[in-house]
């Protein structure tokens, strides 16, 4: 299994990846920014996507919607901001390769030339309705702003989500769109992917002439700021919800570092799937939840583990916070079992097979080859990445498990029905959520 | 080199897309098994489709396909639930079941080498589930829990209280999952009589995509299946009579209060045309222009213009029967009244008074032929769109022909269809969100009196 590619850095420090992939007449055009929520500050929240909305509204040179042209040409397009990134995709047929790669440079160059008041203002009140849709009015939806602000002190970068604050929203200035462009959206800190049905020489030929004139801007200094959980944190939020939900999560490894890969799997084998411990006691057998949930949420300076469980009605989450951390507990003193470690290597490498179907969207080909390149700074990771879940054995999960997990700090968050603060776990305070 | 921005360049030719060949065959009991070779990646989509859903329900059993559905990963034979799923585990995949008001779909997408043990595992799900009692009790409660949770679901609650307005008593007129009264009062001895009624190869297509072939692909079907009884060409069930019933003339304007909601959940629409309608292709390009695209004139409007939303969008459910068109949007709380207007206000326009433009069907037009090979990239979209076929008895060539018959559509033929088709007098609306504060702007809209539901009405 492999992702073939070839690299060149342009003189103004844009990296170019091409992956040729003959087999559908279509090419993925994929661009990742290395800024997201990360690079915001208190008071500042949220700005990084809403700029990612202002990238859709038209730029110098075709000051009119970015859709319309694209998907005239038969495109599929998107974007999507993270804590650590900003992506930009379209999959369009070949022949319309020249029009993507124009738009993309037009809106990397000349963006500011056609930014308004007026759409600054309404994209502003789309990502208010965002939120809204996303968050306030989902059931759960505030959790997660709950659990990141207990998780990371409020000074750490992944304090907020990448959704931001209502009141920054709101205080969100014209000028300061003008200062973020000029610092995070410029060739030296962009990766362009063209994954698909491509002649290598044709294709960068073609980004050349649509990049290469596009000033160098300043370099952008990594974010590292380390975390650390100084206490256990017992929550709870009130919640128009039916049925009480309880959240318990860790500080864990960074993405790629020592541990992530084992934690992915313990995640996998502890909560995802029919076959996994929490899904078998909790739902299975004592059926005191209606669904579990885990994730190995691996982030670029730091992850977070989290359980979800929601209890079935009669039970307490008293009684799911009890089960729970007696399974982590077990599972870090005594690790997995060959037939666990077994299974997951098998997920694994179907995982890596199924990843190789698509050129483009989000996790396609032409997306991982730009995680591996801004993230590891190491596009051919492909091969590595999946060599470091073949290499997890019973002891380096069982180990990091412990550490990380049964013998580490953690946040405990419920999410109980307004008026139900009884049914949170003991000694619970009211979570900080705006 | 450098580039000419007075003018976007004007996309070139593509090569042609290679159409998925299908080729068909038979076992004795009926099933029909569908193959498209598709060798990239070593990896083969492995799906049944079922010509039955949740439309099949009996009166008073509203969820019970649904459920039955659920059932059939519970164990077979002697092997637990959990057992089983260790064996799907052991492929590295997990099964996928989706169920809907005129089909169910139920497979697994595996690794070339376990397409043997896929295809073994899948048989014993679809023709011997255990179905044993403390599972059924088991998976009901979750079902009822589910129910629960969905009350706090502002779109849930939109989408279910909206299609039994529109179909009552119909089988249409239910979400898949159901009803809690219903569910409550279902036996485990229903799953078995639903399963023995429903489950049967006559009304089944085994479909295989990707690393295989169709002669290897039938033997193995043929070893799986072929004790898989039931009757061929069985007479209708229950679904199909129960067609005939009346549909209601819900209110123009229903309200489902969900106090101090920061938006409003909104569906607008009215029961419109099936599936195998000769306007087919027409709609879809009007539904582009409408509501069907990021580009489209409502979400151009109360996302674009106005900033009321996230996102709108329309679309026709082509059915067997008639399915409802509908327009779904969630807009801030204080914009309600004028949102329900614009879009309503929208969609009579598309029938005449603002007819598409040139441009307009061009953009829709474009949209939908030049980026078509896209939906045949992977073995598992090859896959569903090869279900279409099967469950509403398109021909073989219907992928090839499907450019062609878009690029044929006109202007005037949108407007005629949309007319023919959509109809602003008898547009039902819904909205779950906050009355108090909403209420008064209604009043003004021109569509009745709003009536209010109890939120556990569904």
């Amino acid at each position: 299994m492999n992702l073939p590619f070839t690299k060149h850095t342009l003189a103004n420090g844009l990296d170019v990846l091409i992956h040729e992939d003959h087999d559908c007449p279509i090419v993925a055009v994929n661009i990742w920014y290395h800024v997201g929520s990360k690079n915001e500050r208190p008071g500042h929240t949220g700005f990084a996507h809403l700029f990612e909305h202002l990238m859709f509204e038209g730029s110098e040179h075709h000051d009119h919607g970015y859709f319309q042209p694209l998907q005239g040409a038969g495109a599929s397009l998107n974007g999507s901001t993270n804590a650590d990134r900003t992506n930009y995709w379209e999959v369009v047929p070949t022949g319309a390769l020249e029009l993507a790669l124009w738009m993309e440079s037009d809106r990397m160059g000349f963006l500011l030339p056609a930014l308004t008041e007026a759409k600054f203002s309404n994209q502003r009140d789309v990502v208010l309705n965002e939120r809204r849709q996303n968050y306030e009015n989902r059931p759960y939806g505030l959790a997660s702003m709950a659990m990141l602000a207990a998780l990371f002190p409020p000074d750490h970068p992944y304090h907020w989500t990448t959704i931001g604050e209502v009141a920054d929203l709101h205080a969100a200035q014209l000028d300061e769109v003008q200062a973020f462009f000029r610092r995070y959206y410029h060739p030296a800190n962009a990766s362009l992917v063209l994954a698909g049905d491509v002649r290598e020489a044709d294709a960068l030929a073609l980004v050349r002439g649509h990049f290469e004139d596009i000033p160098a801007g300043e370099p952008v200094a990594p974010v590292r700021v380390d975390a650390t959980l100084e206490h256990d944190a017992r929550l709870y939020l009130e919640d128009r919800v039916e049925l009480p939900r309880l959240y318990l999560a860790w500080l864990s490894p960074a993405m790629f570092a020592d541990g992530d890969a084992d934690l992915d799997l313990a995640a996998d084998l502890l909560a995802n799937g029919k076959t996994s411990r929490l899904y078998r006691r909790l739902v299975f057998d004592e059926r005191i939840a209606t669904d579990v949930s885990a994730s190995q949420g691996s982030r670029e300076m730091a992850g977070y583990f989290q359980i979800a469980a929601t209890a079935a009605p009669g039970h307490s989450l008293a009684a799911l916070e009890a089960a729970i951390l007696e399974e982590v507990a077990r599972l870090g003193a005594g690790g997995p079992t060959d037939e666990e470690i077994e299974r997951g290597r098998v997920q694994v490498e179907a995982q890596f097979v199924f990843r190789l179907q698509t050129v483009g969207g989000f996790g396609g080909k032409s997306d991982q080859l730009n995680a591996y390149n801004v993230f590891r700074g190491d596009p051919g990771y492909f091969d590595r990445d999946l060599e470091r879940y073949v290499t997890v054995t019973r002891s380096s999960l069982q180990q990091a498990s412990a550490r990380y997990l049964s013998s580490a700090r953690h946040v405990t968050l419920s999410i109980v029905p307004h008026g139900r603060v009884e049914l949170a776990v003991p000694h619970s305070i009211p979570a900080a959520v705006s | 080199m450098s580039v000419n921005r007075s003018r976007l360049p004007e996309p070139g030719p593509s090569r042609s897309v290679q159409f998925p060949a299908i080729e068909k065959s038979a076992l004795a009991n009926g099933l029909g098994v569908w193959t498209v070779r598709h060798a990239q990646i070593p990896v083969v989509a492995l799906m049944l489709l079922l010509r039955r859903g949740a439309a099949d329900d009996p009166a008073g059993k509203h969820g019970l396909a649904a459920l039955t559905a659920d059932m059939l990963d519970e164990g077979v034979g002697t092997l637990s639930a959990i057992e089983l799923h260790e064996a799907i585990a052991r492929m590295g995949t997990q099964l996928e079941s989706d169920i809907g008001s005129d089909a169910a779909l139920i497979g697994f997408s595996v690794l070339r080498r376990f397409a043997d043990r896929a295809m073994d595992l899948l048989a014993d799900i679809i023709v011997s589930p255990a179905l044993r009692e403390d599972d059924f009790d088991r998976v009901r409660q979750l079902r009822l829990h589910r129910l629960t949770q969905l009350r706090d679901a502002p779109g849930a609650i939109a989408d279910r209280a909206f299609i039994h307005l529109l179909y009552g008593e119909h089988p249409y007129g239910h979400t898949p999952i159901g009803s809690e009264l219903a569910l409550a009062g279902l036996t485990v001895d229903d799953v078995r009589a639903c399963h023995a009624r429903l489950v049967r190869p006559a009304d089944a297509t085994l479909i295989a995509v990707g690393d295989c072939d169709h002669d290897e692909v039938h033997r193995l079907a043929a070893a799986a299946f072929s004790r898989w009884g039931g009757e061929i060409g069985a007479a209708d069930g229950a679904g199909e009579a129960g067609h005939d019933v009346e549909l209601p003339s819900p209110a123009r304007l229903n309200l489902i209060p969900r106090p101090a909601a920061p938006q409003s959940e909104l569906r607008i629409g009215h029961v419109a045309v099936a599936r195998n309608t000769p306007d087919y292709h027409a709609l879809i390009v009007g539904n582009m222009i409408l509501g069907g695209q990021f580009a489209s004139r409502i979400n151009l409007n109360l996302r674009e213009d106005k900033g009321f939303t996230y996102g709108a969008r329309t679309g026709f459910d082509f059915r067997r029967r008639p399915g409802p068109f509908a327009l779904h949007v969630g807009v801030q709380t204080s914009a309600t009244a004028q949102a329900i207007q614009e879009s309503i206000g929208e969609i009579a326009a598309i029938r005449g008074p603002r007819p598409v433009t040139k441009d307009e069907l061009g953009l829709a037009i474009a949209g939908l032929t030049r980026g078509y090979a896209r939906n045949f990239e992977t073995a598992e979209q090859i896959a569903r769109g090869v279900t279409q076929l099967a469950l509403y008895d398109l021909p073989d060539d219907y992928f090839a022909q499907f450019v062609s018959q878009i690029e044929r559509v006109s202007a005037d033929e949108v407007t005629r269809v949309m007319a023919l088709h959509v109809d602003p007098s008898h547009l039902t609306t819904i909205m779950v969100g906050d009355i108090d504060t909403v209420g008064a702007g209604l009043s003004g809209l021109g569509l009745g009196d709003p009536v209010v539901l109890p939120p556990e009405t569904f």
